[in-house]
C-alpha cells in the first residue's frame, strides 16, 4: 500500500463515527433507490411475462346477453387475433366457520377447459371435467385466506339458486392479479372469491344458453385497439353492450399501473433527498478534515506531490465513504426489496414473482451516489489543495467575526459572552447553518410523510365508514325489484332500520368528455347512507338534478348549474340531459347521485329498488346472514364491520412495515446531520472551549456553547421540517389522485409530534456523544498545539 | 525588595509520569516548590525539563502522579474535577504561548467572558487599561497583532483578581520588541496588583525581571536563585 493510501485508511479509522454517519445517509438513499427500482423491475417484469404466458386480453367488454353466433363476426373484426366469451354471474358462498357474507364472481370456462385468453394458472388441483357440473376452480387469494384445498365442498347461491360446489383446483389469473370486490379499494380475500366453472351449468342457471355477457379480445400487433373497440361496440349495441375498453381501464391492470407510478415516484423523491443531504455532509466533513490538515498538505506539496495528486487523495476518501454507504444500501435495499415483493405477493396475486436486481440498478446507485459525493467534496478539496505551501504552513489567522445583526440593532446588551459566541458563529457561516437546518428539516419532513399515510387512511375510513356510509349491512338484488321487497327485509329479526337505493350504470357526457359510473338513487333524510359536501357537512339531494363527486366534476369539466348528458346502460336505454345541482366529496371511486324518486321518473320504472342499506343488531348478525342467504333475489351482501376489519388487517401490516423503515431512514438523516454538525463544531472549537475551561468555565457551561448552537439549529429545523412534511404529503396526495381513489392530505398533530420527538431524540443522542467528548477533552493537549 | 514568606503554593516530592502507551515519560521526579505571595518567579529550563508540567499541576489543569501540592488550604492533589474548575475560576489566571483568545468575541468580550463568572472582578475596561489596550477594546482577535492578542490574554487572566498568574512561554511566539510590551504588562500586574506570578521561559535573559529564578532540568529543580535586583522588562535584551 502506498503511503498516501495508508494515510487515507488511518484517517478513515480516526473519523469512523462521522464516516459511518455519512455512509448511513448514503445507504438510506441507495437503499430506497434499490428497493423501489428492484421492486418495480420485479413487478413489471413478472407482469409482462405473466400477461404473455397467460395471454392477458387487450380489449374487454360487457353486455347484457349476446348470442354466441355473434362471436364469428367479432372474430372477423380487423386486427382481432383471438376471442374469448364467457358468462359472468354474481354469487354468494357460505363457509360454515365464517359467518360473514362472501361475495363471488362466477365465471364460465369453455368446454375445452382452459380459456384461450386470460388463461388460468393452476396452483393446485385441476380444471373441472366436462360434464361435472358441481366442480369449480377457486381463486387462490380466497383459498389461502380460508385454507381451502381441492376436495372441499361448500354451498353457494348462483343467481338466486343454491347449489353444492366442489373445489377441484386453485388458480390465479392475469385478469385478477388485484382481486378487488367492486366498490372497494383494498382486496378482502376472506369475503371475495372468484369461481370458474363449466359453461353449461352456468348458462343454464343464468338463463344464458348459448349466450355470453363478457367478452375479451386479443388485438394483434398491427391492429388498433381503438378501431376494434369501435367495431365491437357497434356489434354489441343491440345486445345491451356497455362499451368496450382496453387494458387501461381493466381494474386489476389499473391498480397495478397506479402502484408502478408510486414506486417510480419513490425511486426519485427519496434518493434525491438522501443524496442531497449526503453531499452536504461530505462537503462539511471534507472541508473540516482539510482545514485540520492544511500544514500536512503543505508539507506533501513541499515534498513534490502535485495538486491533482492531493485532490485525488482526498476525493478517494470521500469515495471510500460513499462506496461503503452504497454497499450497505444495496444490501439493505435488496433485503427490503425481497421483503417488499413478499408483501406484494400477499396483496397482488401474481402466479409468481421473480425478484430482479438489475446490474444497471446497482451501477446506477453507485454512480449517482459518487456523483453526489463529488458534488459535495470537489469544491472543498480543490480550494485547500491548491493553496501555496508556504501560506498553508503559516498558522491560520483567527476567524473573521463581527457583531451579529441583533447586536448591531442594539439588542445584544443583555447577552452573555457564551450566547454571543453561539450567535456570531451561526451568523459567520449562514450557509452552513442553513444547510444543516435544511438537512434536519428534510428528515423531519420524511417522518411527517410517514405519519401522513396512516393519517390519510384513518381519515378516509372515518369519512367513508362513519360519516357517509353507516349501515351495518348492504344488500343488492340480482335485478331491480319492487319496493315491496323492503317489507321482507325490515321484518327480518334483528333488522332495526332500512333505507332503499336504486343504482343504474350510466355514461355521463359533457361534450367530448365521458365517464362511466353508477348513478345512485337515494332517499332524502337517510341516516345510513349520507352524502357529504365539499365542506364535509351532510347534504340533501335536490328534488331534481344530479349530485356528483367533485373529482368527477373536474374530470367532466362541469360545475353546478351545467348540464350533463346521462345515458343509462341498463333497461330502457334513456339519453337525457340533467343539470348538475351540487357537488359532494368522496375519496373512493366517483359516483353520481339523484333523489330516488327523480331517478325513477327518469328511468320511467315506477318505484323499483336495486338494494338496501340496513341497520341491524350486532348480536343477531349471524342469524340475519342466514336468513338473507335463503332469499333468492339477493345477489350480494356486504357487512361494514367486515370491510373495515379487512381494510385494517391488510393496511395495518403494510403501514407498520412502511412506518418502521421510514422512521429508521429519517432518523439516519437526522443523526447523520446533527452528529456531524456537532462533531465538526467540536473539532473546530475545542481550542476555544478548552480556553474557557482553563478560565474556570465548568463542563456544563462550555457544553452550552456547543450544544446551544446545535439546539438552535434543531429548533429552527423542526417547524420548517413539519411544514415541508405537510407540503410533501400534499404533493404525494395530489400525485395519487385518480378516479379510483383520492388520498386526503391530512396530517394529524400526532404525526407532527412523532416527527418532532424522533428529531429531538436524534439530537439528544448526537448531543450526548459530543458532550462525552467535551468531558474527556485534554485541556493541556488542546492548548499546547498550534491550530 | 524583600521576599515575603507567605507561601501560596506548596509542592512536595511532586512526581508526574506520563503513560504514553509502551513508554513512560517521567516529567517530574520529586519536585519541592514554593510560590510566595506577591512574588515574581521565573521557571527556567530547556524544553522537556518539566516546567510546563509543574505549571499545569499548579494551575489545576493536570494532576500529579505522586507527592502533594496545595494552594493555601486547598489540597490540589486530591481535588476532584469540580473543585479544580472552581479553583481555576476563582484563584488562577493563565497566559499561554498561543494566546487562545476566542475569535468570535472582541477584546472586551473576551475579558468579559471571565468577569461574568468571577466574584468581584475588575471591569473589562479596567483590565484592558492595565495592559494598555483601552483603545482596542472593540476589536476582534483577527484585527489585533500577536502582541496585542497576548496582552488581551493577560487582561483576561487578571480580570478576576486572581491570587496567582501563571504564564507559559508568554513571549514564545513574539518578536523581542513585542515581547517586551507583553512582559511589561505582566510586570505591571505583579507590581501594582501584587499578583503572585510564575513565568515559564527558556530564555535566561527574562529571568532578570524576577524576584526568584527556579532552574529546572530533567524533572528536577536544579537550583533556586534569588535576584538581588529586579530589572524592568525594558532593560532586557534577547
Amino acid at each position: 500500500m502506498r503511503a498516501l493510501d495508508r494515510k487515507l485508511f488511518r484517517e478513515l479509522l480516526g473519523m469512523k463515527g462521522q464516516a459511518l454517519a455519512i455512509a448511513a445517509v448514503v445507504a438510506g438513499g441507495t437503499a430506497t433507490y434499490v428497493l423501489s427500482s428492484s421492486t418495480l423491475d420485479t413487478l413489471q417484469g413478472s407482469q409482462a411475462r405473466i400477461y404473455r404466458e397467460f395471454r392477458f386480453a387487450s380489449v374487454f367488454a360487457n353486455c347484457k346477453r349476446a348470442p354466441r353466433q355473434l362471436l364469428e363476426r367479432i372474430a372477423g373484426i380487423d386486427g382481432v387475433q383471438a376471442v374469448e366469451a364467457r358468462v359472468a354471474v354474481p354469487g354468494n358462498l357460505y363457509l360454515p366457520e365464517f359467518p360473514d357474507p362472501v361475495t363471488a364472481q362466477v365465471l364460465s370456462l369453455p368446454d375445452s377447459g382452459q380459456p384461450l385468453l386470460n388463461r388460468l394458472h393452476l396452483r393446485s388441483g385441476r380444471l373441472p371435467e366436462y360434464g361435472r357440473d358441481q366442480e369449480v376452480v377457486l381463486s387462490d387469494g380466497f383459498a389461502s385466506a380460508h385454507k381451502v384445498q381441492p376436495g372441499v365442498s361448500f354451498t353457494a347461491t348462483v343467481y338466486g339458486r343454491r347449489r353444492k360446489l366442489t373445489v377441484v383446483g386453485i388458480a390465479s389469473s392475469p385478469e385478477f392479479i388485484y382481486q378487488l370486490q367492486p366498490g372497494s379499494i383494498i382486496p378482502d380475500f376472506k369475503s371475495y372469491a372468484i369461481l370458474w366453472m363449466n359453461r353449461e351449468p352456468l348458462e343454464a342457471a343464468f338463463n344464458m344458453k348459448e349466450a355470453f355477457n363478457q367478452i375479451s379480445l386479443e388485438v394483434g400487433r398491427g391492429g388498433s385497439p381503438e378501431d376494434v373497440i369501435l367495431r365491437l361496440d357497434r356489434l354489441l349495441a343491440p345486445y345491451g353492450g356497455q362499451g368496450a375498453h382496453t387494458r387501461r381501464d381493466q381494474i386489476s391492470h389499473r391498480y397495478l399501473s397506479e402502484e408502478f407510478r408510486q414506486l417510480k415516484q419513490m425511486a426519485t423523491v427519496f434518493p434525491v433527498i438522501f443524496l442531497a443531504v449526503a453531499a452536504f455532509l461530505l462537503n462539511v466533513v471534507i472541508t473540516r478534515l482539510m482545514a485540520t490538515q492544511r500544514s500536512q498538505i503543505a508539507i506533501l506539496k513541499a515534498f513534490g506531490y502535485t495538486t491533482p495528486a492531493i485532490v485525488i487523495h482526498f476525493l478517494k476518501l470521500a469515495a471510500v465513504i460513499v462506496l461503503i454507504g452504497v454497499g450497505m444500501g444495496i444490501a439493505a435495499g435488496t433485503w427490503m426489496g425481497r421483503g417488499m415483493v413478499t408483501l406484494y405477493m400477499e396483496v397482488y396475486r401474481f402466479p409468481y414473482l421473480d425478484f430482479v436486481l438489475r446490474p444497471g440498478v446497482v451501477a446506477g446507485a453507485a454512480v449517482i451516489a459518487l456523483a453526489a459525493a463529488a458534488l459535495g467534496a470537489v469544491q472543498a478539496v480543490i480550494q485547500y489543495a491548491s493553496e501555496a505551501p508556504a501560506q498553508a504552513m503559516q498558522p491560520a489567522s483567527p476567524g473573521l467575526y463581527k457583531p451579529t445583526l441583533l447586536e448591531r440593532l442594539g439588542l445584544g446588551r443583555g447577552l452573555t459572552q457564551p450566547t454571543r459566541m453561539i450567535w456570531r458563529n451561526l451568523e459567520r457561516r449562514p450557509w452552513k447553518a442553513l444547510l444543516s437546518i435544511a438537512g434536519v428539516a428534510a428528515s423531519a419532513s420524511i417522518l411527517v410523510m410517514g405519519g401522513f399515510w396512516g393519517d390519510a387512511v384513518d381519515f378516509m375510513v372515518l369519512f367513508q365508514f362513519q360519516r357517509a356510509q353507516r349501515d351495518d349491512l348492504t344488500v343488492t338484488f340480482i335485478e331491480p325489484i319492487s319496493e315491496k321487497a323492503l317489507y321482507s327485509l325490515v321484518s327480518l329479526p334483528g333488522v332495526t332500520y332500512i333505507e332503499p337505493m336504486r343504482t343504474v350504470p350510466v355514461q355521463l357526457r359533457n361534450a367530448h368528455r365521458t365517464y362511466r359510473t353508477t348513478l345512485q338513487g337515494l332517499d332524502n333524510g337517510g341516516d345510513l347512507r349520507r352524502l357529504l359536501n365539499t365542506q364535509m357537512a351532510v347534504t340533501e339531494l335536490p328534488p331534481e338534478g344530479l349530485v356528483i363527486t367533485d373529482y368527477l366534476a373536474g374530470m367532466l369539466a362541469v360545475k353546478p348549474g351545467d348540464r350533463l348528458t346521462v345515458e343509462t346502460l341498463e333497461g330502457r336505454k334513456a339519453v337525457v340531459e340533467v343539470p348538475v345541482a351540487s357537488l359532494v366529496k368522496e375519496f373512493v371511486g366517483v359516483s353520481a347521485y339523484m333523489e330516488r324518486g327523480a331517478l325513477n321518473r327518469l328511468l320511467r320504472e315506477g318505484n323499483s329498488i336495486s338494494g338496501a342499506y340496513m341497520a341491524a343488531e350486532r348480536e343477531r348478525s349471524a342469524e340475519i346472514h342466514k336468513r338473507l342467504r335463503d332469499m333468492p333475489v339477493i345477489a350480494a351482501t356486504s357487512a361494514r364491520a367486515r370491510i373495515l376489519q379487512s381494510f385494517y388487517e391488510t393496511m395495518a401490516r403494510q403501514m407498520l412495515i412502511f412506518a418502521f423503515f421510514n422512521t429508521i431512514l429519517a432518523a439516519t438523516i437526522a443523526i447523520g446531520v446533527i452528529y456531524n454538525t456537532a462533531r465538526i463544531a467540536f473539532s473546530e472549537r475545542s481550542r476555544e472551549l478548552a480556553s474557557l475551561r482553563v478560565l474556570g468555565y465548568t463542563r456544563g457551561e462550555i457544553s452550552y456553547i456547543l450544544l446551544g448552537e446545535l439546539a438552535i439549529l434543531v429548533l429552527a429545523a423542526i417547524p420548517l421540517g413539519l411544514w415541508m412534511g405537510n407540503r410533501l404529503a400534499t404533493f404525494m396526495a395530489n400525485s395519487m389522485q385518480s378516479d379510483l381513489f383520492r388520498v386526503p392530505s391530512v396530517v394529524t398533530p400526532w404525526s407532527y409530534s412523532f416527527a418532532t420527538l424522533i428529531i429531538l431524540i436524534a439530537a439528544v443522542l448526537s448531543g450526548a456523544s459530543v458532550r462525552r467528548k467535551l468531558d474527556r477533552m485534554d485541556l493541556v493537549e488542546v492548548l499546547k498545539t498550534r491550530e | 525588595m524583600t521576599i515575603p514568606q507567605e507561601s501560596i503554593f506548596k509542592a512536595r516530592s511532586l512526581t508526574k509520569v506520563y503513560d504514553m502507551g509502551e513508554v513512560q515519560v517521567q516529567a517530574l521526579r520529586g519536585v519541592d516548590f514554593d510560590l510566595y505571595a506577591g512574588e515574581m518567579l521565573v521557571l527556567l529550563g530547556p524544553s522537556g525539563s518539566g516546567k510546563s508540567t509543574l505549571l499545569n499541576i499548579l494551575g489545576g489543569l493536570d494532576r500529579a502522579t505522586a507527592g502533594t501540592v496545595a494552594y493555601r488550604d486547598l489540597d490540589l492533589s486530591h481535588a476532584n474535577e469540580k473543585q479544580l474548575t472552581q479553583y481555576r475560576r476563582r484563584h488562577v489566571g493563565f497566559v499561554f504561548q498561543f494566546y487562545n483568545l476566542i475569535p468570535s468575541l472582541t477584546a472586551k468580550e473576551n475579558v468579559a467572558a471571565v468577569t461574568e463568572i468571577a466574584e468581584n472582578p475588575y471591569s473589562p475596561e479596567e483590565a484592558l487599561k492595565l495592559v494598555g489596550l483601552e483603545d482596542r477594546m472593540n476589536h476582534f482577535p483577527s484585527q489585533l497583532s500577536g502582541g496585542q492578542q497576548q496582552r488581551v490574554a493577560i487582561a483576561r487572566a487578571i480580570a478576576k483578581r486572581p491570587a496567582v498568574l501563571l504564564c507559559d512561554e508568554p513571549t514564545g511566539a513574539l518578536d523581542s520588541e513585542t515581547g517586551v510590551l507583553v512582559l511589561e504588562a505582566i510586570d505591571t500586574v505583579n507590581r501594582t496588583l501584587g499578583t503572585a506570578t510564575a513565568v515559564i521561559t527558556h530564555n535566561a535573559d527574562i529571568s532578570r525581571m524576577a524576584d526568584r529564578v527556579v532552574h529546572m532540568s530533567n524533572g528536577h529543580v536544579q537550583s533556586v536563585d534569588v535576584n538581588a535586583e529586579r530589572r524592568s522588562p525594558r532593560e532586557l535584551h534577547w
